[in-house]
């Protein structure tokens, strides 16, 4: 049974990953396309924080460490600077779109084709 | 003074185009003469700093340099699960040292001719700016020894590209090629930091030396592999995951796609590390070899007969650019084909390989100066479609000679750089399989066909009077081109001299994985 809570959140990863990439894929708005590929970057950052837990252990802050052990503290370093990367590239890609649907009045991926002609 | 700033040039390497960009709004606001001046000054340090660099790497062996806890034993705590050093380590071998040459080449004349060339428009000190980040997170990605570290330099070579391209809103058009950009390469890097997630979970490790050393190459490994190899072939432009190549080369300032080839390198080289010195021996070598080399050629070949019928100048010259990366594809593929085998690899399998490397800073080279051509071209005639433009040569005669010698070049014809690589490439690939060769340079004709076609089109015929106007472009953006030009004839004309000095070191750096993970694990 405890297994099986272990193994439930790596399990949260991957149906996050395949609805990001069904969004991905499957969706004509721009915007949803983006909140898919948000998802998936929110699954990832969630994989590496799980990647870095033990169970029962106490949180990595150093001072007055209690004694036992501690979760990982390195992927939670990872996880910080992939959500600071990801801010940066969402907001990049949503005003990309904020410019695109000014153009051309849409952010339905099929009529934003310019780049065909 | 002099020894602090030597033993610090990794650092510089990254901290000093960083340094430059962000300081690029506040001193733009000076006025555009001092921002020039600031441009051009951040570009020749970053250019004197990788020189040095390279050459230290080249003549006393590979560099490493520590951010973070200079010896292992430094740990926080006690305790267990802490008790690893906290940092980060650049590995620059001679590998790592082929690959900054080639980026400081593009720096420092795309930064020159870039300074005349968008003098006109508007947004420059953000465009600098982003510039200076491209450029850092050029040189981080080639220098890092640690994968993370690599995930981060990715991530912002691919924002600030993403960024670059679209900087031209042009209607809509620039900002689409933008998008498309950033949705793939953030997918590309998401895959990339899964990997490195699967791997820090089995091994505890990072560092790209610690992890190949830890390396078992279980299940989860192959997981990883995939995961590291699909996308960084992607970044790299290889077909069947090419599609964003042309869009991107042609809608961005010529200027940034000069450096977009050479950030695509940069993940060329990323795949060539995973491949060889992260899992080395665990690979079954003749699969990845025939892995490259499939990729290799449909690469060369889809892409030039992609490229032949284009009106789009830039367009055409981007399709080229797939289908030369699938020649250093090819190449490099042969030599991991034959990787287990001692006999094949002495015999034609190293000359592959060099071949392949010596064709990545040739390449960059001759496809930089077609790209800023063709940016002279759009510059002072407004347009790139090849129907429209004609007569050119009358009033350009100095672009028209560059672009000669660059399309020579890149066709491999004698005495020019690409002619040295690709003749390597030949030579070497059939050994391995004829028909491979022939393909090669079947594709290498076609080349040729296609810039001769282009090259009447763009420079030959009587004047015309709606290029009346059209004069020379200044002298700025004729020097940037011509530091490419002349690698390009120096290269072709004493091919031994780089060859030995350059390219050989990079082999045996490619070749050595235990060098590279003694490097860091028995050095400090």
């Amino acid at each position: 049974m405890t297994r099986l809570f272990l193994a439930l959140p790596f399990v949260t990863v991957v149906i996050l990953i395949i609805l990001g990439l069904g969004a991905m894929l499957f969706k004509k708005n721009l915007i949803k396309i983006l909140l898919g590929l948000s998802l998936m970057e929110s699954a990832v950052n969630l994989l590496l924080v799980v990647i870095g837990y033990r169970q029962d252990s106490v949180a990595p802050i150093f001072t007055n460490v209690p004694s036992g052990e501690m979760a990982m503290p390195t992927v939670q370093a990872l996880t910080l600077t992939s959500i600071v990367i990801g801010v940066a590239t969402s907001a990049m890609m949503l005003s990309f779109a904020m410019v695109l649907y000014k153009r051309y009045g849409t952010v339905n991926v099929l009529e934003i084709r310019k780049l065909k002609h | 003074m002099q020894t602090f700033l030597i033993s610090h040039l990794p650092a510089l390497l990254v901290a000093l185009p960083l340094l430059c960009g962000f300081l690029m709004p506040v001193i733009g606001r000076a006025g555009p003469r001092v921002r020039n001046g600031w441009v051009l000054l951040g570009g020749a340090l970053t250019a004197i700093t990788g020189l040095l660099l390279a050459i230290q790497v080249l003549r006393f062996g590979p560099v490493t340099y520590v951010f973070g806890a200079a010896h292992t034993t430094q740990t926080l705590a006690e305790n267990p699960a802490a008790a690893f050093p906290i940092r980060i380590m650049f590995e620059i071998d001679a590998l790592g040292a082929l690959m900054i040459i080639n980026t400081t080449l593009a720096t420092l004349a795309v930064i020159i001719y870039s300074v005349a060339a968008e003098a006109k428009q508007s947004g420059l000190d953000m465009f600098y700016a982003l510039f200076y980040l491209l450029i850092a997170g050029v040189y981080g990605m080639v220098a890092t020894g640690d994968l993370f570290n690599f995930f981060v330099f990715l991530e912002i070579t691919s924002l600030a590209g993403a960024a670059l391209v679209a900087y031209r809103i042009d209607r809509g058009v620039a900002v689409e090629a933008g998008l498309k950009y950033a949705l793939l390469s953030t997918l590309a890097a998401l895959a990339v930091l899964t990997a490195i997630g699967i791997l820090f979970g089995q091994y505890n490790a990072l560092n790209i030396a610690a992890l190949a050393s830890r390396l078992q190459f279980t299940p989860l490994d192959k997981v990883a592999l995939c995961l590291l190899i699909v996308p960084l072939a992607m970044k790299c432009g290889a077909v069947p995951m090419h599609f964003w190549t042309p869009d991107v080369y042609t809608t961005a300032p010529s200027s940034v796609t000069a450096f977009l080839v050479i950030s695509s390198q940069a993940s060329l080289y990323g795949l060539f590390r995973v491949l060889f010195s992260l899992y080395g021996a665990m690979l079954s070598w003749a699969t990845f070899g025939w892995f490259l080399i499939i990729l290799g050629v449909l690469s060369a070949f889809i892409g030039v007969t992609m490229a032949i019928p284009q009106k789009d100048v830039k367009r055409l010259m981007a399709y080229h650019a797939v289908s030369q990366t699938g020649y250093m594809l090819l190449a490099v593929g042969v030599g991991l084909a034959v990787l287990g085998n001692a006999s094949a690899l002495a015999k034609f399998g190293r000359a592959a390989i060099a071949g392949g490397l010596f064709h990545i800073i040739n390449y960059a080279s001759c496809k930089g100066l077609l790209f800023l051509t063709a940016g002279a071209i759009f510059l002072r005639t407004g347009t790139r479609n090849l129907n429209r433009l004609g007569a050119l040569g009358h009033a350009m005669p100095v672009t028209m000679v560059l672009f000669m010698i660059a399309a020579l070049a890149i066709a491999g014809i004698p005495p020019f750089n690409g002619f040295a690589s690709k003749l390597m490439i030949y030579q070497s690939v059939f050994h391995f399989s004829p028909l491979l060769a022939i393909v090669a340079m079947i594709v290498s004709i076609l080349t040729l066909a296609s810039f001769v076609k282009v090259f009447q089109a763009l420079f030959m015929g009587p004047r015309r009077p709606e290029f009346a106007n059209v004069r020379e472009v200044p002298r700025p953006m004729l020097i940037g081109m011509s530091v490419l030009a002349a690698y390009i004839v120096i290269a072709g004309i004493f091919p031994q001299f780089f060859v030995t000095r350059m390219i050989a070191p990079a082999v045996n750096a490619l070749l050595d994985r235990a060098g590279y993970i003694a490097t860091i694990l028995g050095g400090i």
